[in-house]
């Protein structure tokens, strides 16, 4: 009944189709000058006061990164971009240590505000603790005492260099190595920020632990780092949602999460990302270029990605799943939508080491307007994971016919005992079903938002509640206007 | 008059279905029309809930006083006109309860009233489910998904009396129904009845107007009205057929 409730408060508070967030919040921030070369990386790691073996890595990274070259294998077209006109660092001017949220910038507050994210409602109706990133570098970490109780860490990833060097230093980069792809050796070089996060072994995450990531200063390119580190026996759900203010040029954004289950331990990671998409021509907009991976390290561990992608010029994002131990579970479950003149190639790789593994692929496209909506995903068994089970459902769901969908699945099995299951289908909203609704009184836009949500229920109901009523609502805005 | 319906003519994809079609509906009617197959009934429901692709190439209809030929589907929901569908759509992942929710909720907002509380809503829900005799397992289940014949038919009076119309039409709501649910579909249809709001109801069999006593019955050839008269009209038909009819008018 509450997921009806939500539903419904979420149908009856859309409002126009313009992106409800794009204002622009002015912060006195603190740049690096345009470009990329060894002196950017070294002032970005003096800015940051790190150790000399973050600077080394960084440093490896930048130089491997430039023999790569930008991959283009993706079903997404964008204008070359040029990798020295972008500001690697810009963060707000440091005020000393933030004793309480009164000692914020007001303007940043505001900013939340408008998000609907006011720190001190999360921290008391939600429960939730708010790791909030704006421009790159952290400003305010809530709940840091219920969490200590636990003995969880969860900060900001240049907190925890500082702070759990042992830690970083063991983790980062063990996922996805700064030669893994051409984005990930960038952010590996230039990072600014992100989100450490630790639980330590036997424990389960009382609350929901959640990161809001914006981009705010022109030209700045945004690149996090993400790592959670999840001991054995331990348990935590892990909430990542943005949004971004309206603006003319395209802003790339290269994140990397690295997520490690130890044995037994699971890991939910919810995301829903919502980043300017660019206007109805499709100028503008965020470039989504990340790399997302989670290895189940240990036996009979899980990790879970569950994501909502309504947002992004051009989205290109592989969350995948590592099965190394025996008897590990991958699942993802993704929705992304697409309109206007939205590119989105998205889906997951699962790869089965361990005996017994097993993954699950559930993937909902939904495309409008001149949209391209691709899912690319790999499912590898190797010849060691005796019984790995995989199966996969990807449906596509068409809303008039200037938009595309397309599935890439690739399925690579290198054991016999392996079963791997495929289905998909593709779909339109029929006029019969819209004619339905419009008969009881429903408008066009809401008989829209109420048939995708129904047909992305099997994956929003994964989500945690406030997500999901997030979720709902972004489909719905994402959609208007997208039939007529 | 509720409904006043003069000289219609509909086309689908320039083939003209409804030639002429004439029918005035007062507050507190209840209108029966019957007819061979084809000859334009759900043409007729289709034109005047204002579903696309039915083009009215000339003549009007007039509802509470105002022409709305030009009005969106939704308006005219609004405005209360209800269809029973003949054939109930099903909408996968959304919830009976969700669905019809969002419906009451649309239609106070167009008389400018506040989305019902939940707790009103509930009773209310409850109350009519009870009256058609519907079983809370297929509210929670999604929009008709799965649902037999009959079930689907009773969800269509399910959703008439929590919308509480002016104007009902009702395409062969009773086709596939067993004798119980006939009634209940009667039953539904008679608490609703009221000096307020009018009826159509579309049937090919005189056994529900056995329980819905309509004031009128009409019959339906080849795009209009060819006969008029009272309930004893329906049990001619029954006996006699449509041969008869077809005959004079051919002629
Ligand atoms: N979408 C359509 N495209 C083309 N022709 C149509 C369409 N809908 C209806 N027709 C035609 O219009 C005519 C009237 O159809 P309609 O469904 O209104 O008949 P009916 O009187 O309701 O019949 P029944 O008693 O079988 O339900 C039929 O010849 C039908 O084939
Ligand atoms: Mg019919």
């Amino acid at each position: 009944m509450d997921n009806e409730k939500n539903m419904n408060k979420v149908l009856d508070e859309f409002t126009s189709g313009d992106y409800k967030y794009g204002f622009y919040t002015d912060i006195e921030t603190e740049m690096a000058p345009k470009g990329l070369n060894e002196d950017t990386v070294r002032f970005i790691s003096a800015k940051k006061n790190e150790p000399g073996w973050m600077l080394e890595y960084r440093l490896k990274a930048y130089r491997h990164w430039l023999k790569l070259s930008e991959p283009d294998w993706a079903h997404v077209h964008y204008p070359k971009i040029d990798f020295q006109d972008i500001i690697y660092y810009a963060a707000p001017k440091k005020k000393k240590q933030l004793g309480s949220l009164d000692e914020v910038d007001p303007e940043l507050l505001d900013a939340f505000s408008k998000l609907g994210i006011s720190l001190d409602e999360q921290k008391m109706l939600a429960g939730v603790a708010v790791d909030a990133v704006i421009d790159s570098v952290s400003v305010k970490t809530t709940f840091q005492d219920t969490l200590a109780k636990h003995g969880i860490i969860f900060c900001s990833i240049s907190e925890a260099i500082q702070e759990h060097p042992d830690l970083v230093k063991k983790h980062l980069g063990s996922v996805v190595p700064h030669t893994d792809n051409y984005y990930a050796a960038l952010n590996a070089a230039v990072f600014s920020d992100g989100s450490f996060c630790y639980i330590p072994k036997g424990v389960r995450c009382p609350i929901e632990l959640s990161t809001y990531f914006r981009i705010n200063a022109a030209n700045t390119g945004q690149f996090e780092r993400t790592l959670l580190v999840a001991d054995d026996n331990s348990y935590v759900s892990y909430l990542e949602g943005c949004t971004a203010p309206q603006r003319d040029e395209n802003q790339l954004h290269a994140a990397v999460v690295e997520i490690i289950a130890m044995e037994n331990a699971e890991v939910k990671y919810s995301t829903v990302q919502n980043w300017y998409p660019g206007n109805k021509e499709g100028k503008g907009g965020i470039y989504n270029f990340v790399t997302k991976r989670g290895a189940c390290r240990g036996n009979f561990s899980k990790i879970s990605w569950t994501q909502v992608e309504t947002g992004s010029a051009i989205t290109w994002k592989y969350p995948s799943c590592i099965l190394m131990g025996d008897n590990s579970v991958g699942e993802f479950y993704s929705v992304a939508v697409t309109n206007n003149h939205q590119q989105a190639d998205t889906g997951t790789k699962m790869i089965h080491l361990g005996k017994n593994t097993k993954s699950t692929i559930i993937s909902k496209g939904i495309s409008a307007g001149k949209s391209n909506n691709s899912y690319r995903g790999l499912v590898r068994v190797s010849k060691r994971a005796d019984n790995a089970r995989n199966f996969s459902q990807c449906d596509s769901l068409l809303l008039g016919d200037k938009c595309g969908a397309h599935t890439f699945p690739y399925i690579k099995t290198a054991n016999k005992s392996a079963i791997v299951e495929h289905e998909a289908t593709t779909s339109k909203i029929s006029e019969d079903q819209l004619f339905y609704c419009q008969q009881r009184g429903i408008d066009m836009e809401k008989a829209i938002g109420l048939i995708v949500n129904g047909y992305a229920k099997e994956v929003l109901n994964k989500l945690p509640m406030e997500f999901a009523v997030e979720a709902q609502k972004l489909l719905a805005i994402t959609l208007e206007g997208s039939v007529g | 008059m509720l409904l006043n319906i003069k000289d219609l003519h509909v086309s689908i994809k320039g083939k003209e279905i409804l030639k002429g079609f004439n029918l005035g509906v007062n507050k507190g009617e209840v209108h029966a029309i019957m007819g061979p197959n084809g000859t334009g009934k759900s043409t007729l429901a289709a034109a005047i809930t204002g579903r696309e692709g039915y083009d009215i190439t000339s003549g009007g209809i007039e509802y509470k006083g105002k022409i709305i030929n030009d009005l969106e589907a939704d308006e005219r929901a609004n405005m209360g006109i209800f269809l029973s569908f003949q054939y109930p759509v099903e909408i996968p992942g959304v919830s009976m309860t969700n669905f019809i929710r969002t419906a009451v909720n649309a239609q106070r907002e167009y008389k400018g009233l506040k989305p019902m509380p939940a707790s009103e809503f509930l009773k209310k829900m409850e109350e009519k489910k009870n009256l058609v005799e519907i079983h809370s397992k297929l509210t929670k289940r999604s929009v008709n998904e799965g649902f037999s014949g009959g079930e689907k038919k009773k969800n269509e009076i399910f959703q008439m009396a929590m919308l509480e119309p002016s104007l009902a039409i009702l395409d062969e709501t009773d086709s596939g129904l067993d004798i119980d649910a006939l009634k209940v579909v009667a039953k539904g249809v008679n608490s609703l009845r009221s000096e307020e709001n009018g009826f159509v109801v579309i049937t090919h069999y005189q056994r529900l107007l056995d329980y819905i006593v309509p004031d009128f019955v009409h019959v339906m050839y080849d795009g209009r009205i060819v006969k008029s008269g009272g309930k004893g009209l329906a049990l001619e038909l029954e006996e006699k057929g449509y041969d008869w009819i077809k005959e004079q008018f051919d002629n």
